[in-house]
């Protein structure tokens, strides 16, 4: 009786665990095939649930068009942004961590930075660009999402740098390397599982923002979040496009993610959570 | 100085912890606090589309924010947004969280795609939801109309009182798994023993909960809580792809508001006001937040 109790309340759980995931991968799914359904079908009334054939077409006119050098640019500033918020964010958490440097308020001011919403500052920064002539640049956009990283990946890393323990690095000392040496040779090494998470997440960042790529690009380093906007008219919707350029941004950061689940509650929580 | 003994100068403690910090000071100073000096100066100034006057001009950008009520229905309506969708973010991730500690197979397979909607663009997010409420050939009348066994037709981005009900929809599918995941890491850490204790002393569902369950994963939910609201508090992304603020004024939340009075009507002076006040309002709420939380600790 109670083996029966068991094998029925797991069947309902399973039932249910498989109904919630349905409810949160179907606008996904809708999404995808939206990409490629005919005209008609996206048109269709009563909507059509799975189109009659794979159409790729909306994908080759992104790519013939050069719409699709939208995901490019995002490729180049997310990436390149993230390489050098890494680096300079890493050696500010160690230097916070072993030296304490500006002791606990540093920390806590550069955190803080990342609590002033993008809009507030939009505008000044704006006017930066113009006078630098670094609108509409790739270059722009890399250094802005630099800096607006910095603050995460200091953060992150210092907890990372926190648990690794001192005495390695007294003994790399001892045996007569430079602190840059320490660094790079013992430190780094040691926090690869903490850069790898903190990067990817610092590309996530970079590569979602919509927008101060709205405010900063005009046509030569627009990224696909802006690209995606585009396509909504005021006369016209183009959906077929808006369900390509989407799934282009969006495949590889499933890819991403499923590579790198252990790592993403402590990236999510800001290193509340130590997974 | 020969490179031998510049290297070592730099190898000195008290350089080289300044050297490597260095870089990542020079960055937050030009973002955190430029922006902000050219904020303070250009509220006082008299900029806008029609012409600029660079001579101090008085607070009386800050006098006009006062008697905006376009103002204040935008962070009336970020506000009420916040305080709707993060109770609702919360309930069901923690719901979802504790089905999730229960024994599944296929467990780590589920949440892998369960977290699918909070690393996906806002944008791609809002467009999806803007395509699945379409009245005509999105999904979600279709769906609604199975369940109620006749023609429901809801047109759920024209309609006032369906306007946000949508763009909730959209935010809590998108931000939901976050708090699941937050949760469910933060429930997977309590004592165990405890909680057999507990049972065999037979305290209530109730009790158990405030006295051990809350207690142990408090901290992290704090955290979680502080993500999303501030989160909550700028959104932008989302509303901007699914109504753009309308119909009229209706969905304008202080973001959107705010992007509207600097890149559309070029008030610069006034929306350099305007940005002073949303910070201001910031670092009251988080400054009294984080008080409360030290306290309790």
């Amino acid at each position: 009786m109670i083996r029966w109790d068991r094998g029925w309340r797991l069947y309902l759980r399973v039932a249910l665990a498989l109904g919630i995931t349905l409810v949160f991968v179907f606008p996904v799914y809708w999404l995808a095939m939206i990409s490629v359904k005919s005209p008609d079908e996206i048109y269709a009334y009563p909507p059509v649930w799975f189109p009659s054939e794979f159409r790729f077409s909306s994908y080759v006119t992104l790519f013939r068009d050069g719409d699709a050098w939208a995901v490019w640019n995002s490729l180049i500033t997310a990436g390149v942004s993230t390489v050098l918020a890494m680096a300079i964010g890493t050696t500010a958490a160690y230097s916070i961590v072993r030296f304490r440097t500006g002791g606990e308020n540093l920390a806590i001011w550069i955190i803080s930075q990342r609590m002033i919403p993008p809009i507030c500052v939009a505008f000044p920064i704006f006017l930066l660009f113009v006078s630098w002539q670094w609108i509409d640049t790739r270059f722009g956009l890399i250094l802005l999402y630099t800096a607006f990283n910095v603050p995460y990946v200091t953060w992150m890393m210092r907890g990372y740098i926190q648990d690794i323990p001192l005495e390695l690095e007294h003994s790399a000392l001892v045996d007569g390397l430079s602190r840059w040496a320490v660094l790079r040779k013992v430190v780094l090494p040691m926090a690869r599982a903490g850069l790898f998470a903190t990067a990817v997440f610092t590309f996530i960042f970079a590569w979602n923002d919509f927008l101060f790529a709205l405010v900063l690009t005009k046509s030569e380093a627009v990224t696909y979040t802006v690209k995606v906007t585009g396509y909504f008219g005021s006369q016209s919707t183009f959906w077929s496009k808006i369900g390509a350029m989407s799934m282009l941004g969006v495949l590889p950061m499933m890819f991403v993610v499923a590579t790198m689940q252990r790592f993403i509650v402590r990236g999510m929580s800001l290193g509340a959570v130590k997974g | 100085m020969t490179a031998n003994s510049l290297s070592r100068t730099l190898e000195r403690p008290g350089v080289f912890k300044y050297l490597l910090i260095a870089p990542a000071v020079f960055v937050i100073l030009l973002i955190g606090l430029y922006p902000l000096i050219k904020l303070a100066v250009t509220s006082f100034q008299d900029i806008s589309m029609f012409g600029a006057d660079y001579s101090f001009n008085g607070a009386k950008h800050y006098v006009r924010l006062f008697g905006d009520s376009r103002l204040w229905e935008s962070l009336l309506h970020t506000v009420l947004f916040t305080a709707v969708a993060l109770p609702i973010e919360l309930v069901l991730g923690y719901l979802l969280a504790l089905l999730f500690l229960e024994r599944l197979p296929g467990k780590s397979f589920f949440v892998a795609i369960i977290l699918l909607p909070t690393i996906i663009s806002p944008i791609v997010a809002g467009s999806t939801w803007r395509l699945m409420i379409d009245q005509r050939f999105g999904p979600v009348n279709q769906i609604l109309s199975w369940i109620a066994g006749r023609e429901v037709e809801l047109l759920w981005n024209i309609q006032t009182y369906l306007v946000w009900p949508a763009i909730m929809i959209a935010e809590v599918w998108q931000w939901t798994p976050f708090m699941f995941l937050m949760l469910y890491a933060a429930l997977s850490n309590v004592d165990k023993e405890q909680l057999e204790a507990a049972q065999i002393d037979g305290a209530s569902w109730w009790m158990t909960f405030r006295r051990i369950v809350l207690p142990a994963i408090m901290p992290v939910m704090v955290i979680a809580m502080l993500i999303r609201a501030l989160d909550l508090f700028r959104i932008f992304d989302i509303i901007w792809t699914m109504t753009q603020g309308g119909p009229g004024t209706m969905t304008e939340t202080i973001s959107i508001y705010a992007y509207n009075i600097a890149f559309r009507e070029f008030e610069t002076s006034y929306s350099a006001a305007i940005a002073f006040l949303v910070i201001f309002i910031l670092t009251l709420v988080v400054v009294w937040l984080l008080r409360r939380v030290e306290v309790e600790r």
